[in-house]
């Protein structure tokens, strides 16, 4: 049989967000893959330096729509650690209770979107109306839905009350009762077996040599978890496992997520429990620095790196952020190899991708074989002209 | 022939049990599916009138048809998948039996319903683009897997009966209510076969949206579309009735009204049926389902068959 090319992006019903997949078929086995970024870059690190430390919490936060608090959380710490800021035990308790609360909702999400992607659409509406539960709580504690807007420079902004606990705890135990339906479901129902097992293999060794992070890691026996590596906030208070599976499949990247909501629910009633008296914030000064941090935060999809510096104004010379999907896409091109066309959505949603999080644009040069860099003025210019090529004129803008 | 003897024909074949009917009857069975369906799964669904308003607003809309295909099967596909059905349902009791009904008929409506399959074959292969192709290839790959299985499943009961015609065989279990007990491996078959036939979930691996996007359809858009979906809606009902006459006997010897109704019950039971099947699994791929039609599905039709000659050898001693 021919060989045949086929896109699979940047539109396709299969990806929430832009980005490219070029497979090579023979049949509907694939032979070849490439990975194409940059459809969505948004250029939130320029944005960064342009404002100051506070404002950028906020813009951080929208670096993602799920793992938003896993950002700011990151992007405080090396802030606070830059100020020589004492955070309140108390804030950071609350810190690691939004940070759980929104691990059990993004990982309640992925499974929906597994369901959803091998067809299976019960599993998909039972789980994101289960969702609605810590969506809930998440709203209880922080206002909001998605972007919890608590954190602030030296503390959170708001404290729990008694009553905010009862109804985490209620909620909680609804969870639970469900959660145990999705591991029987996920690990005994014969179509879902059927589309994860032995599909999107990553071995040991691969996982390790191409830097996979997060449970796509931990699913090829990985033990590699930054709650555990470098406990921060009060993660060494906390008693909870680290979770793995030997299968390197999607299976068992399905099933460390499920039982990771386990562990969570674990360490919510730990920390609602520990839940020190106290302050929630310490007053920290606008203008930082001089000085530079990087700091790790295990993100619901994996280790999610932050860096600031400051140069003693208000705000800072530089942010860096590396998203967790961007260090498993290597592994992605790895894992479409050899498979099916029909496993492809499986395999590229088991790594539980965020294109806009991680997006990244380079001018390169074919004919010089050179990376060209732009300044902001100039890349504003290219892209009117871009544009201008195509018929549209934004330099009125 | 005569006007008069025309008319009634024209009527069978435009009205009733033809044409009107079964689009009727169909988009209400579509609404039943997707209402159904969003109840299992705890959502509220569709309105009545959705299936109607969707294919109204297809009807409306543009046809687009690709540079590179060839136009005019492109554009004549959706009415002969929609004549192949229409045809098929007059060979099968509604409320007493069938309009033509004749020995054979059973392997002229089996043949009869490989022909939608066949123009969705064709409709994916001549839009030419690569997802609409992989479509077609894999239409073509899931026919050959579950139609063995759906064959073998309907000879048992007509072994049985001893008649290649569907209304007889319905007749017979009508009037041997207990032989349809022995029926239940083939029911299940057929109602898998069925699932692959309609291409629904677990089997709805043509048009798998996150893999291939609409499958064979991708290029057809507007009208031609409309009769497509209209096409396969009709299908379902003939397929309903199709396992009804076969497993569950029929009207069970009501006529007129009352058989109309038992009719209408007794599809929407088997609907009810394929919903379950919908809503209880996710996709498999086309290899597992290749194996598991020849290797599980056609053996037990097989064992089906011998029972139901060793039924029958026990009988006429």
């Amino acid at each position: 049989m021919s060989k045949m090319t086929i896109p699979l992006g940047p539109q396709h019903p299969a990806l929430k967000e832009p980005v490219n997949f070029t497979l090579v078929l023979e049949g509907e086995q694939i032979t070849g893959s490439a990975v194409n970024l940059g459809y969505n870059h948004r250029g939130v690190e320029k944005a960064a330096e342009n404002r100051t430390f506070l404002q950028d919490i906020y813009l951080i936060e929208r670096i993602c729509g799920i793992c938003s608090h896993s950002h700011t959380t990151c992007y405080v710490t090396c802030v606070e650690e830059i100020a020589k800021a004492e955070v309140p035990e108390r804030a950071k308790a609350i810190r690691t209770l939004v940070g759980e609360l929104e691990r059990v909702h993004s990982h309640l999400l992925w499974l929906g979107i597994a369901g959803y992607e091998m067809g299976f659409e019960t599993l998909f509406m039972y789980t994101w109306r289960d969702r609605e539960q810590v969506l809930d709580c998440l709203e209880l504690v922080s206002g909001n839905r998605v972007h919890y807007g608590i954190n602030t420079i030296g503390g959170v902004r708001r404290d729990i009350t008694p009553g905010q606990k009862t109804e985490i705890l209620k909620r909680l135990a609804i969870l639970e009762e469900r959660t145990k339906y999705y591991v029987k479901l996920g690990t005994e129902e014969a179509t879902v077996l059927a589309r994860t097992q032995n599909v999107g293999l990553l071995p040991h060794d691969i996982a390790l040599e191409r830097g996979a992070v997060g449970p796509t890691a931990r699913a090829s026996n990985v033990k590699r978890d930054v709650r555990k590596d470098a406990p921060y906030l009060i993660y060494d208070k906390l008693d909870f496992n680290l979770i793995t599976h030997n299968t390197n499949d999607v299976f068992g990247r399905l099933v460390v997520r499920v039982l990771e909501l386990v562990e969570s629910y674990k360490m919510i009633r730990q920390i609602l429990n520990y839940l020190p008296e106290g302050p929630i914030a310490v007053k920290v000064p606008a203008k930082i620095g001089p000085g530079e941090a990087v700091n790790r935060y295990e993100a619901p999809r994996g280790e999610d790196i932050h860096y600031v510096k400051a140069n003693g104004t208000d705000k800072p010379e530089r942010a860096k952020v590396r998203a967790p999907t961007m260090a498993n896409y290597p592994s992605v091109s790895y894992m479409l190899d050899g498979g099916y066309l029909a496993d492809v959505p499986m395999v590229i949603a088991a790594i539980d991708p965020c294109m806009s999080c991680t997006d990244r644009a380079m001018v390169y040069n074919t004919k010089t074989d050179k990376v060209q860099i732009y300044g902001w003025d100039e890349l504003r210019k290219y892209g009117i002209e871009q544009y201008k090529k195509k018929g549209v004129d934004f330099s009125k803008l | 022939m005569t006007i008069d003897s025309a008319l009634p024909a024209l009527t069978y074949i435009l009205i009733f049990p033809g044409f009107v009917f079964l689009a009727a009857y169909g988009l209400f069975l579509q609404w039943f599916d997707r209402r159904l369906a969003a109840v299992m799964q705890n959502r509220v669904g569709p309105p009545w009138y959705q299936p109607v308003a969707d294919l109204v607003k297809l009807l409306a809309k543009e046809v687009i048809v690709p540079e590179a295909c060839d136009t005019v099967m492109f554009k004549a596909l959706p009415y002969f998948a929609i004549a192949a059905v229409v045809t098929s349902a007059l060979m099968i009791p509604v409320w007493t039996d069938a309009v033509y009904s004749f020995q054979g008929d059973l392997v002229v409506v089996i043949y009869l319903l490989t022909i939608p399959t066949v123009t969705f074959f064709l409709a994916g292969w001549s839009s030419t683009s690569p997802y609409a192709t992989i479509g077609a290839m894999r239409v073509l790959t899931q026919l050959f897997a579950y139609e063995v299985p759906l064959m073998l499943s309907i000879i048992g009961p007509a072994i049985l009966a001893g008649t290649w015609n569907i209304s007889e065989i319905a007749g017979f279990f009508t009037s041997h209510k207990i032989y349809m007990l022995a029926q239940i491996p083939g029911l299940l078959v057929a109602l898998l076969a069925l699932q692959g036939k309609l291409e629904r979930v677990p089997f709805d691996i043509p048009h798998a949206k996150n893999e291939i996007v609409g499958g064979q359809f991708t290029e057809y858009s507007g009208r031609l579309l409309g009769f497509f979906c209209l096409a396969v809606d009709m299908e379902m009902v003939v397929g309903a009735a199709l396992v009804n006459a076969i497993f569950l006997g029929g009207t069970l010897g009501a006529f007129g009204i009352l058989g109309f109704a038992v009719f209408l019950v007794k599809t929407m039971a088997v609907v009810f049926l394929l919903v379950l099947l919908k809503v209880l699994m996710g996709r498999v791929r086309i290899d597992q389902m290749v194996r598991f039609c020849w290797q599980i599905l056609a053996p037990l039709c097989l064992a089906q068959i011998l029972l139901d000659i060793f039924i029958k050898t026990l009988n006429l001693n």
